[in-house]
């Protein structure tokens, strides 16, 4: 029987060592969990968020910090692996006791990790446009919601500006993003008069990278008579070699336009984008855009990063406004406690770096102002339409009959992400 | 010989790294959920909770590294398509949590899941029906992943189908499926897959006593398909499937109809894997296609090799092992983590090649080396199939 | 071709003609000026009342604001054409072309141009080239005018027509004649032979075109009132679109040959390493990854040291990823792979290592994000014919570019003394051993040529795909699938397996779509392997047994 013992010595080691491996160290700094794939299929746009958090954290230590400690940044790679989200959240937040988190990119990997951070009251900023109909306590969403990129978008190429499109094919990479939006946008076009037989809808795998039949039929498509615009949510790796097959098959931005939505300034820096002049992309946030704020933003950057060529984009300025939100949001609260930073953060405002004010409203979504660009063929895009104020960003869109009457409001009386009515009733 | 005649509690206790493991892995399947519920936090014994709901994930993967381990060490099949018995016994175990989301759902929609309620579904499509019962999924769970393994190895199997090209076709399944799962039409939830489970037969999956309870039930699964796997190859069934595995047209010609007997192994391990997945589903929290990744199949082979295949204690070690290394660096080193889980595989190819079990000691693996460094260095001492000197 | 120089006043005369109208006679300098406009349609409008003043800069200047080389001075708005050099951007003036010296960038505002302004820059850009001395030119030109379809043209291009002798730019003058015609004519049989005309051209265009004549109002009447028109163009249409659909199963095909190269390139090289070496070399991915990072290099190379030779940056570039490659390879050979001889499914494990650690490295190395290989210009565009079938020239190279490689390997195998001793060890090592070949080093040659062609498949695959350290990843499956599907060590087997699975593929794909034409060929493959256990050509004899 002597075995069993030994066993049972062997199984009090293990757990003691796990115990005494998650016992936390007093803080002496405020943590901020990075949560950005660093390996894997995400990478190629993950990494460079994560820097850019880096890059804030930094330039507010130099500033003192927050509170009077300093900010330190606790690094994990999820390695596009969507369970690894969820673990990797639960040890942020539970091992390395970090008072905030930045991160997650696709819908899949935010929708992994959110009962994990509801149960365990973290915060997150999710810094990238998604689909919408969500609006979780614990998450604030700085990206754009679908009314702030698709619908003005959409609306651009219908007018007298755009082209006055009559007929949209909706390209896609087949996932949850790209398949809500579409939703929404086809209730839009028929509550604009175009009917179901003017709209094409196609969605492709991930990392699909042989175009050369959807770019055929696209032009089939446009080939009915009425001006034909196209609409794409394809996916980060798969356009580049759609937008080469868009050129070399010669469909110019007058005849067939491409709006994307996520297409941007990184995206295109492994383009030739001569060919490409005039397709367009609708965000809240391009490189090109002057203004003083977003001058300093792009040198601090390129100074950060070591690299003169590198470029800005959307989800990076979405992380920058909500890591100064935050900021203000616990100076404010004189705490970074999660609960009190959560009601600091209601209507708290930070300098677009396009200009304007951008707000965080009580359903976690950002005001923001919409901007439409054309590619230019130094990879850049020109601004040729942009709102007039800003735009609140929807949790629930109009377009969808179930979702049109939910309301999400995390102040009292409403307390709720997707209620009809108040959980509490006003007197 | 003598071996297979004594009751099976017997043969494990003359094995004794069997013992060692199996009474460790008992043993922290009572003490863990103890030490992690009833002990306090201050407490140096405490087991915090997210370490309980890591390797409660950890031995699910052991039994998917078991079930692997059955059939290629023991069968000689290699398997690059297991990922998808896993998930297809996870996506029975999520839908059957889905249906149970009922009114929780965003939409308030008690009979549609969420994504099919913004996707404009009108109904629950027909192979949704029945996920509401627990039992049901349970049957499913074990039953949709046994019936693919059964038909895919019927087909394969009689048609001879072996070595690479076996692989390669298993990893074309898994592949498909992927492909498939991933289509939103196919009603699974497409990319998002299956999420924000709620609870199961009742009881709050976000509590520290049900990921106690999760874990106790994936180290007992872990147990339980040892002594399975154990029952089987020492029986007389699996003298046989060895000997398929050493020479499978010698095994042919003495009679026995060697694609029955793989197709009963092949079958048995796509169960095996199908539980793990079910087990593996509610302590993530979420399933979807990219657990049909070719590569994740890949790396489950991986955890067996680097275990010790053919030893069946090794793979459970090595699953262990490799992820827990995983969980660690991608934490402890998130730039440069690949190089060292890269460099792992290739150094323990080369010096463990029978794995962590399999070899006594990292001298011995060495001295294997360098021996065949030495017979690369002089080629004409060791010609292969030569009758050497 | 015969070309013919025409003077400046005729096409100031002409254009002094056709815009006529005394409010757009506006002075030049004022014009250029109007073009920095606030508004579009002012730019617009700007843009169309100076190319009535007829004035011999007009072109210049409008081709400057297509090219967005047009800038205003910040400080008082004045209008220069501007070229970029450097850090530092080179003025001259739009009215006299005069050098104005550099000036910095932040002195300068574009003045930016969208869609539906440069729809309409083209066209008026076509009017005013219309009567180049330059074939190319007009060609153009008349393609630009009929996209237009400007009523005002008309006259214009019936005196093009009259003086066209080149044969192919005088059909694209026609077509165009026959469009505005068509469309604004309000001469009903002048209409009936244009539909008629237009129905010989077989051309998207066109068929769009027609298209549009002949839709239907909301109440279910043509908005045709003319009854014979509307026959003639619904006539035309037909038969346009039938011969649109003939010629698109021809493009289908090359499609699926153009699919079907690229999955032979992706998998010949493992048709060496996995099917002649019997390594599950899963490694092979990384090897074209780094076959395109090669080619990044030497463009950046040549980029900031030949511009000018450019175009001959992927002639240096296959050769050089040929050699990195093929070194990596025999480094990975060396250091790994001689030790799993006769255990293949240990070089699967090891060959997965190798795979994560090369993908790392690149990531650390070059960054995670995508690096830009440009297509050289013999690369760019497409073979448009008149029938609307498109073949890009990329695509085209790339097919040309795969069966030279694989007529290099079945030469290097068949012809060689390297290949008859690769050939004997393959079959048989102890006998190769002993007679004399160091089997040793045929082994790392070998893994070498096939990491060396796979690396040259990364210099083409460069040209339609990401340079990320994902590219090999994308390629891995589908090259095995290739290579068991043709038949393991079986070079014709790859060829035959990779264009079939192609043409398959792009023939399902649009009944289909991607995704499931796609999981269509993959349980056909799986299907396929039960019939032929070996492969689409097996190899016969006692090799095959282990």
């Amino acid at each position: 029987m002597k075995y069993t013992i030994r066993t049972l010595i062997g199984a009090g080691v293990l757990a003691t060592t796990t115990a005494l491996s998650g016992m936390a160290q007093a803080a002496e700094t405020i943590k901020i969990g990075v949560l950005h794939s660093l390996s894997g299929t995400m990478a190629i746009s993950e990494t460079t968020l994560k820097d850019t958090v880096l890059m804030m954290i930094e330039e507010q230590n130099k500033k003192g910090g927050l509170l009077g400690k300093q900010l330190e940044a606790v690094v994990v790679d999820p390695a596009s692996n969507w369970p690894l989200f969820a673990e990797k959240t639960r040890e942020l937040i539970s091992k390395n006791k970090v008072d905030v988190i930045f991160g997650a990119w696709t819908s899949v990997s935010r929708k992994s990790l959110l009962p994990v951070i509801e149960e365990l009251n973290g915060m997150l900023f999710y810094p990238v446009q998604y689909e919408g109909e969500e609006s979780s306590r614990n998450v604030f969403y700085t990206g754009a919601a679908p009314n702030q990129q698709a619908i003005p978008a959409v609306n651009y190429l219908l007018s007298e500006d755009g082209g006055k499109a009559e007929r949209i094919i909706l390209l896609g990479t087949d996932y949850v993003y790209p398949r809500t939006t579409n939703k929404i946008l086809r209730s839009y076009l028929n509550s604009k008069g175009i009917s179901d037989a003017d709209i094409m809808e196609n969605y492709t795998p991930f990392g699909h990278s042989d175009w050369q039949t959807i770019v055929a039929d696209v032009k089939k498509f446009a080939s009915q008579g009425k001006k034909t615009a196209v609409v794409s949510t394809i996916n980060g790796d798969a356009n580049v070699p759609f937008y080469k097959e868009l050129a070399n098959q010669g469909i110019k931005a007058e005849d067939i336009p491409v709006i994307a939505f996520s297409v941007g300034e990184e995206e295109l820096a492994g383009l030739d984008t001569g060919p490409l002049v005039g397709h367009l992309a609708a965000w809240n946030y391009f490189m090109s855009v002057e203004s003083p704020e977003n001058e300093k933003f792009i040198s601090t950057w390129k100074k950060f990063i070591k690299d003169d060529n590198r470029v800005t984009n959307d989800p990076m300025e979405a992380t920058y406004i909500g890591f100064k939100m935050w900021g203000q949001a616990v100076q404010q609260a004189g705490t970074t406690d999660v609960d009190a930073v959560r009601q600091a953060m209601y209507g708290q405002k930070v300098k677009n770096l396009t200009g304007g004010m951008a707000v965080m409203n009580t359903n976690h979504h950002l005001s923001k102002p919409v901007v439409i660009g054309e590619i230019q063929d130094d990879g850049q895009f020109d601004v040729v339409w942009e709102t007039d104020g800003v735009v609140k960003g929807d949790a629930w869109s109009d377009f969808i009959p179930q979702s049109a009457k939910l309301k999400s409001d995390w102040t009292y009386p409403w307390a709720c992400g997707n209620c009809s009515v108040a959980k509490y009733a006003a007197q | 010989m003598t071996l297979a005649r004594k009751p099976l509690i017997m043969r494990i206790g003359n094995d004794r790294l069997a013992r060692n493991v199996l009474g460790l892995l008992l043993i922290a399947a009572f003490l863990v959920p103890i030490l992690n519920l009833w002990v306090p936090e201050s407490s140096p014994f405490h087991v915090p909770s997210y370490v309980v709901a890591l390797f409660g994930k950890y031995l699910t993967y052991a039994l998917l590294a078991l079930s692997v381990d059955l059939v290629w060490g023991y069968c000689g099949i290699l398997s690059l398509g297991h990922g998808a018995f896993f998930a297809l016994g996870g996506y029975a175990i999520g839908m059957h949590m889905m249906r149970q989301i009922g009114e929780r759902g965003v939409y308030g929609n008690a009979e549609l899941p969420d994504f099919m309620v913004f996707l404009n579904w009108q109904e629950l499509p027909w192979y949704w029906y029945g996920f509401d019962s627990f039992g049901f999924a349970v049957l499913m769970a074990l039953l949709v992943p046994g019936l693919l393994a059964f038909i895919f190895g019927w087909f394969a199997f009689r048609s001879r189908v072996t070595g690479v090209y076996l692989s390669i076709i298993t990893q074309a399944m898994t592949y498909a499926l992927l492909l498939a799962f991933f289509r939103n039409d196919m009603g699974f939830g497409g990319n998002n897959g299956l999420t924000d489970f709620k609870d199961i037969l009742g009881f709050s999956l976000q509590t520290d006593g049900m990921r106690a309870t999760l874990f106790f039930l994936s180290a007992m699964a872990v147990i339980g398909g040892y002594l399975i796997c154990r029952m089987i190859v020492d029986s007389r069934l699996g003298r046989v499937i060895v000997a398929i595995r050493d020479s499978e047209s010698r095994a042919r010609f003495l009679g026995y109809r060697v694609e029955y007997y793989k197709l009963f192994v092949f079958t048995v391990s796509g169960v095996l894997a199908g539980v793990a997945g079910a087990l593996y589903v509610p302590q993530v929290g979420i399933i979807n296609p990219s657990e049909f990744a070719p590569a994740n199949s890949i790396e489950i082979v991986i955890w067996v090799a680097l275990g010790g295949r053919g030893t069946l204690i090794g793979p459970i070690l090595g699953a262990v092992a490799v992820n827990y290394g995983k969980t660690y660096f991608t934490g402890a080193f998130p730039e440069g983590w690949l190089f060292m889980l890269g460099g792992l595989f290739i150094v323990a190819t080369l010096f463990l090649p029978k794995g962590i079990v399999g070899t006594k000691s990292i001298i011995e693996g060495y001295e294997r080396y360098r021996l065949r460094l030495a017979k690369y260095l002089r080629p004409y001492d060791y010609v292969k199939g030569g009758s050497g000197r | 071709m015969p070309k013919f120089k025409l003077h400046l006043a005729l096409i100031v005369t002409t254009f002094a003609v056709l815009f006529s109208s005394p409010a757009l006679a506006i002075d030049f300098a004022d014009g250029v000026q109007a073009l920095n406009a606030k508004s579009y349609s002012d730019k617009g409008r700007a843009a169309e009342a100076l190319a009535a003043t007829g004035h011999e800069r007009t072109v210049t200047v409008l081709t400057a604001l297509l090219n967005s080389e047009l800038f205003y001075q910040k400080s008082d708005g004045e209008v220069f054409i501007a070229k970029k050099s450097g850090k530092v951007y080179i003025l001259s003036s739009p009215l006299t072309g005069a050098d104005l010296g550099e000036t910095k960038k932040n002195a300068l505002k574009k003045i930016r141009i969208n869609n539906k302004l440069r729809g309409k820059l083209k066209g008026l850009l076509g009017g005013l080239t219309l009567m180049s001395a330059d074939a190319d030119q007009r060609f153009s030109a008349a393609d630009k005018v009929f996209k237009a379809s400007d009523p005002a043209m008309l006259g214009l291009l019936e005196r093009a027509l009259s003086r066209e002798e080149n044969e192919d730019v005088k059909s694209r003058l026609t077509r165009a004649h026959a469009a505005i015609v068509l469309e604004h004519s309000k001469d009903s049989s002048a209409r009936i032979a244009a539909a008629k005309t237009l129905a010989n051209f077989t051309n998207p265009d066109v068929a769009s075109l027609l298209g549009k004549l002949s839709f239907l109002d909301d109440n279910g009447h043509p908005i045709e009132k003319d009854a014979a028109v509307f026959a003639a163009i619904k006539d035309a249409h037909k038969t346009v679109e039938s011969q649109l659909s003939k010629w698109a199963v021809l493009g289908n095909l090359f499609q699926g040959v153009s699919l079907g190269s690229v999955l032979l390139l992706a998998a010949v090289g493992l048709a060496i390493t996995f099917g002649v070496m019997g390594v599950i070399n899963m490694a092979h991915g990384e090897m074209v990854m780094i076959g395109a990072y090669t080619t990044f290099i030497v463009q950046d190379l040549f980029r900031s040291h030949f511009p000018e030779a450019f175009d001959w940056s992927l002639a240096v570039a296959v050769p050089a990823a040929f050699l990195v490659t093929g070194a990596v390879g025999i480094a990975i050979e060396r250091g790994v792979i001689r030790f799993l001889y006769g255990r293949p499914l240990e070089t699967l494990l090891a060959t997965w290592g190798v795979s994560l650690v090369l993908q790392q490295m690149v990531r650390s190395i070059f960054g995670p994000t995508n690096q830009e290989v440009g297509n050289p210009s013999w690369m760019s565009g497409a073979i448009e014919t008149s029938t609307g079938l498109v073949l890009t020239y990329n695509r085209i190279w790339i097919i040309v570019f795969s069966l030279a490689v694989l007529a290099m390997l079945a030469v290097i195998a068949k012809k060689t003394m390297f290949g008859l001793q690769m050939r004997a060890v393959t079959q048989n090592r102890a006998m190769a051993s002993s007679m004399g070949i160091r089997s040793g080093w045929v082994d790392a040659l070998t893994f070498g040529l096939g990491s060396g062609v796979a690396g040259m498949a990364g210099v083409a695959l460069s040209q339609i795909d990401n340079v990320s350290p994902n590219l090999g990843q994308a390629y891995i499956i589908d090259s095995f699938m290739v290579v068991v599907f043709g038949g393991v060590g079986n070079l014709w087997g790859t060829l035959v397996g990779a264009f079939s699975l192609g043409i398959l593929n792009k023939f399902m794909e649009p009944y289909a779509g991607a995704v499931l034409a796609k999981i269509f060929i993959l349980v056909g493959i799986i299907l396929f392997i039960q019939k032929r256990p070996r492969g689409l050509f097996a190899l016969k004899g006692r090799a095959v047994e282990n």
